[in-house]
């Protein structure tokens, strides 16, 4: 059987090596919405964009706050929608080689 | 929610965030921040997380060297439980003008004069500092080592926690919705969750500045203006210094987290609160800075975002009282620049909202400066 500690190590955000017992952490400290914990952690700010943090993210603040999925407030989608080399934008390519 | 106040803020950036503390230090501690969304969610949390004493007014050349001295106490001076991430690579401002080659000369001879140890360098000086960069178009450069970076949302942060501990009161996610005035006098502040009597309000509320003002019954001359930012992915440490220019129109860093950050000012952008992004400044973007520092090219975007600059007439803060509101204080209209004087905006704004002397003089940064056509023109905005 996970015990809790086990959960606590579980990484949510894979690309700034963020545990679930520090977004916990986070929560229990008051930092109750996505775009207070991303600003205080970097959670959605790497290279996956929020890809694959985002959700877990959202599940755990659910869990948390007892908050219905549907009042999570979610952030500003921030573009580009995928990483893109500085020198392709530049020179207009539509597709990095 | 407290139902009364010596002193409202309205606005939980930089400003409000570091005069709650401020007054709190001071012994001022029945204080209360709102903001309606959360903390540093405006113009802090979205600025270019640049500080730099190299300017070409006095007041702004003081009130920038005297915020990173304090910049470097910080951690301790708050006793904040993270880092606020200060990194003090210099800033390296370049010129491509012949007017501005001679703009340089006479901001670094003022900075030199206030004890800021800036100088003026060669194309070829500034390849020492930054080998990469391209200097095909450089004139000149002015360099400041003391100028640097710190993490916005830290800063805030640590303001925040430590005014709370000093007993003031934080209410996010609350939006003000009337300011009582009585005989031109304030008497409240109206919230969405509640009302709060009080004397003194500071309008601290960055880009919603001027509507806030508007609920005073007063208008303040200032102009909210989109400004847009990229960031890279984080590599290794490539970059000490922010690079800035006016003339080429960009400012880019690397953070010490490993992102570069960079932004440029659209000359065709409208006033407005408009805080999303735009194809147009992708492109731009990218293409200045591949010019002038080719080895990004193969760095890759992952968000861009926008906040904004509230531009004053002059481009200079304006601070103080309002002579025709009794108890309406302002610390507004930063035009880009209200980070790097949080520090300094939240001791003034406390020592003269508590009718103390004033760590300098605040006379000339007045609201009614305007009327006397009393003008200090900041020369070196980006």
């Amino acid at each position: 059987m996970e015990n809790k500690n086990d959960q606590d190590q579980v990484i949510v955000c894979r690309c700034e090596d963020i545990t679930l017992g520090e977004i916990r952490e986070l929560i229990n400290k008051g930092y109750t919405t996505i775009d207070e914990i991303k600003r205080i952690s970097r959670c959605c700010f790497g290279p996956c964009q929020g890809n694959s943090c985002m959700q877990l993210l959202m599940a755990e603040l659910t869990r948390q706050t007892g908050k219905n999925i549907k009042d999570i407030k979610m952030p500003t989608f921030r573009p580009p929608t995928q990483n893109i080399k500085l020198g392709v934008l530049a020179r207009g390519e539509e597709n990095e080689k | 929610m407290k139902n009364s106040a010596e002193v409202v803020i309205v606005g939980g950036g930089i400003s409000g965030c570091a005069t709650a503390y401020y007054l709190a230090k001071l012994g001022c501690t029945d204080v209360v921040v709102l903001e309606k969304e959360y903390i540093a969610s405006g113009a802090t949390g979205r600025c270019g997380a640049g500080v730099r004493a190299q300017w070409g007014l006095e007041l702004n050349c003081q009130l920038t060297k005297m915020s990173c001295e304090m910049f470097e106490e910080l951690d301790e001076e708050l006793d904040y439980d993270g880092d606020t991430e200060f990194k003090q690579g210099g800033y390296l401002m370049l010129a491509t003008k012949e007017k501005e080659v001679e703009q340089f000369k006479k901001n670094v001879e003022l900075q030199n004069k206030l004890g800021i140890k800036s100088e003026l360098l060669t194309p070829t000086e500034a390849l020492r500092i930054v080998p990469f960069l391209n200097t095909d178009s450089v004139l000149a450069c002015s360099f400041h080592q003391k100028d640097g970076h710190l993490n916005p949302f830290y800063v805030t942060d640590a303001y925040m926690k430590a005014a709370k501990r000093l007993g003031v009161e934080f209410y996010t996610h609350t939006a003000v919705k009337d300011i009582k005035v009585d005989k031109g006098k304030i008497e409240g502040v109206v919230t969405e969750k509640g009302e709060i009597v009080t004397n003194k309000v500071l309008n601290a509320a960055g880009g919603w500045a001027k509507e806030i003002g508007k609920l005073a019954g007063i208008e303040l001359p200032l102009t909210p203006e989109r400004r847009e930012i990229l960031v890279t992915e984080p590599v290794g440490a490539l970059l000490a210094p922010m690079i800035i220019s006016t003339s080429l129109n960009f400012y880019c860093q690397q953070v010490p987290h490993g992102s570069f950050i960079m932004g440029r000012g659209n000359p065709y952008e409208k006033e407005g609160l408009n805080q999303a992004s735009s194809w147009e400044f992708l492109t731009n973007m990218s293409k200045t800075i591949t010019q002038v520092l080719p080895v990004l090219s193969r760095i890759r975007v992952v968000r861009q975002f926008a906040g904004m600059y509230i531009l004053s007439p002059d481009a200079a803060p304006i601070y103080g009282n309002v002579p025709t509101v009794e108890g309406l204080y302002l610390a507004v209209g930063f035009s880009g620049h209200g980070f790097m004087v949080g520090p300094m905006t939240g001791l003034l704004m406390a020592q003269h909202i508590l009718g103390k002397e004033t760590e300098i003089s605040i006379d000339s940064l007045d609201l009614g400066r305007f009327d006397r056509g009393e003008l200090i023109r900041e020369p070196s905005v980006v």
